[in-house]
């Protein structure tokens, strides 16, 4: 059996989608705690410090490659899964009550993956391509990204851009809670499921596993959503 | 419980033959008792076609005892219909009430063509089972059944997964016409016992493949099959596939 094949099959596109999403799960809790960080209120001095730690690092550097490789591979493998599944039912039923039988969010991974896609497009404009192409000590100015008009302020560090991101700019907190929200979702089902994919189902375990995954999505989300909001009401100095 | 009467309308799957369209087709039964399963209520409704010069609805049945996993029909949005661990031979009319309407239809998968009306091919279950679902054996006297030790924690769960009937009501349910519920219990089954032991690597393998060429899809964990397997085949099945089709894989030596 080669490599190609033991990924190929049902079973093993699962095992890329897990392995990956679990790389993707402990990634977000390093990137969470981090940003965790302009609570402090201390002017974003230990947020930036430890961002800046983050950029400039060799071991993160290669882990951040690593990051965007099985990022691309979630995305690519989901697309994939989701393409061979529906190619599974090419006649759908004219009456179906799906709820009865399963959440509508364990059904809906490839849609909330999607709108995670369009926010990560929008999130990685905000923060990483300014951040990796413009320097941190010398921020693009937002307007030249065309997303949204600002005031044309130049930024000094990542604190100071997601201020102007964020402070008073109603569109960018929405589509960043919008985002959190389907980040949620995907979590809440992809925790668990990423364990039952690696063969982990089991009458004492999973129940935990289950309640972990749940305390996970909402710390996480809760506390991601809470700094754009922070943000635009000024909360934070 | 209470007997009682009722009229009901049925839409029902009609379809001529695997490369007919198809479409829904209304019919209005009177009089139905409480107590007739609903195989009956499609006995009773073919005779009546018949004696009309109408073709009868063709369905797939056999044992109507709940054990052979032929009866598959879709109603009213569920394998099998609303009542749970229910085959449809075993769903009896008082499920329903006066005036309902019930909508019937086949299963619906790429690896199961519908072969006319609410009739499908499941052989793609068998082809599955011939690619490992099986132990070799050599003929001679019938070996003493207690010559094998068996620890009963692993022979009640061999048991359990045993129980699937391959009714397909797994495929029909999921979202993908995902067969890892099917082939996880298949799997499972053998894979708990000393007697599967020396082919559970390369069963597993086969057993895996045979599933992709039939065109069954990959598994969301969204756990609708377990939810309407009249059997009640636990999820846990699945995640002992995954498991087996990962030491085997990785263990495999050819490449
Ligand atoms: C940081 C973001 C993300 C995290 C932490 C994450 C995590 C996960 C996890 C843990 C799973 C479960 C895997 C399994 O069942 O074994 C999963 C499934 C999935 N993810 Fe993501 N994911 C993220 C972003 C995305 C994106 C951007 C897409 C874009 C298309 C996506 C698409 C999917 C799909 C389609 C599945 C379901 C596959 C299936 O079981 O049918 N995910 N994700
Ligand atoms: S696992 Fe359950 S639903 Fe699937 S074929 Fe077996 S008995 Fe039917
Ligand atoms: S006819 Fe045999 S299970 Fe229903």
């Amino acid at each position: 059996m080669t490599w190609k094949h033991f990924f190929g099959t049902a079973i093993g596109r699962k095992f890329t989608m897990g392995a990956t999403g679990f790389f993707l799960i402990t990634f977000l809790i390093v990137h969470c705690a981090i940003n965790a960080m302009i609570f402090f209120n201390d002017g974003g001095e230990t947020f930036n410090h430890w961002a800046k730690f983050m950029g400039t690092n060799l071991i993160l550097h290669v882990l951040e490659v690593g990051l965007f490789v099985f990022l691309l591979l979630h995305i690519v493998q989901g697309i994939m899964v989701v393409i061979k599944n529906k190619a599974a039912r090419p006649v759908g039923y004219a009456m179906s009550r799906p709820n009865r039988n399963s959440t509508w969010y364990s059904r809906s991974m490839g849609l909330l993956g999607t709108l995670i896609l369009l926010f990560l497009v929008v999130h990685l404009y905000h923060f990483w391509v300014p951040s990796r192409f413009g320097g941190l000590g010398n921020i693009t100015p937002l307007e030249e990204t065309q997303l949204f008009t600002y005031s044309n302020e130049e930024a000094h560090n990542l604190f100071q851009r997601m201020q102007m991101v964020f402070r008073g700019n109603l569109a960018p907190v929405v589509i960043y809670v919008l985002g959190v929200i389907s980040l949620f979702w995907h979590l809440l089902h992809g925790f668990q499921s990423a364990f039952q994919t690696f063969g982990l189902n089991h009458k004492r375990y999973t129940p935990i596993i289950k309640s972990a995954g749940f305390v996970y999505s909402l710390v996480i989300c809760l506390l991601f959503a809470s700094m754009p909001i922070a943000m635009y009401f000024d909360w934070v100095k | 419980m209470e007997h009682y009467h009722m009229n009901l309308t049925l839409k029902v799957w009609r379809q001529k033959d695997s490369k007919a369209k198809g479409n829904l087709e209304t019919y209005q039964v009177k009089d139905v008792s409480s107590e007739m399963s609903i195989l009956e209520v499609f006995d009773v409704l073919n005779e009546s076609l018949i004696n009309d010069g109408k073709e009868p609805i063709a369905f797939d049945h056999d044992c109507r005892e709940g054990i052979c996993g032929a009866c598959s029909m879709y109603i009213n949005g569920q394998p099998h219909g609303p009542w749970a661990k229910t085959t449809t031979c075993q769903l009896h009319m008082r499920a329903f009430k006066d005036g309902d309407t019930i909508v019937v239809e086949p299963w619906r998968s790429r690896a199961f063509p519908v072969i006319k009306d609410l009739v499908v091919d499941r052989s793609a279950f068998d082809r599955i089972i011939q690619a490992g679902g099986y132990i070799s054996v050599n003929t001679g006297n019938a070996v003493d059944a207690n010559s094998i030790p068996v620890d009963k924690r692993y022979a009640d769960a061999a048991f359990d997964a045993a129980a699937c009937i391959g009714c397909g009501a797994c495929v029909a349910a999921c979202k993908n016409g995902s067969a890892m519920l099917f082939v996880g219990a298949k799997v499972s089954q053998l894979a708990l016992l000393p007697q599967g032991e020396p082919e559970r690597e390369t069963r597993a393998l086969n057993m895996v493949a045979q599933m992709d060429k039939e065109g069954f899809g990959s598994c969301s964990n969204t756990y609708a099959c377990e939810a309407e397997c009249p059997k009640g085949i636990s999820v846990a099945y699945i995640a002992k596939l995954n498991s087996e089709y990962l030491h085997a894989g990785l263990n495999d030596s050819d490449s």
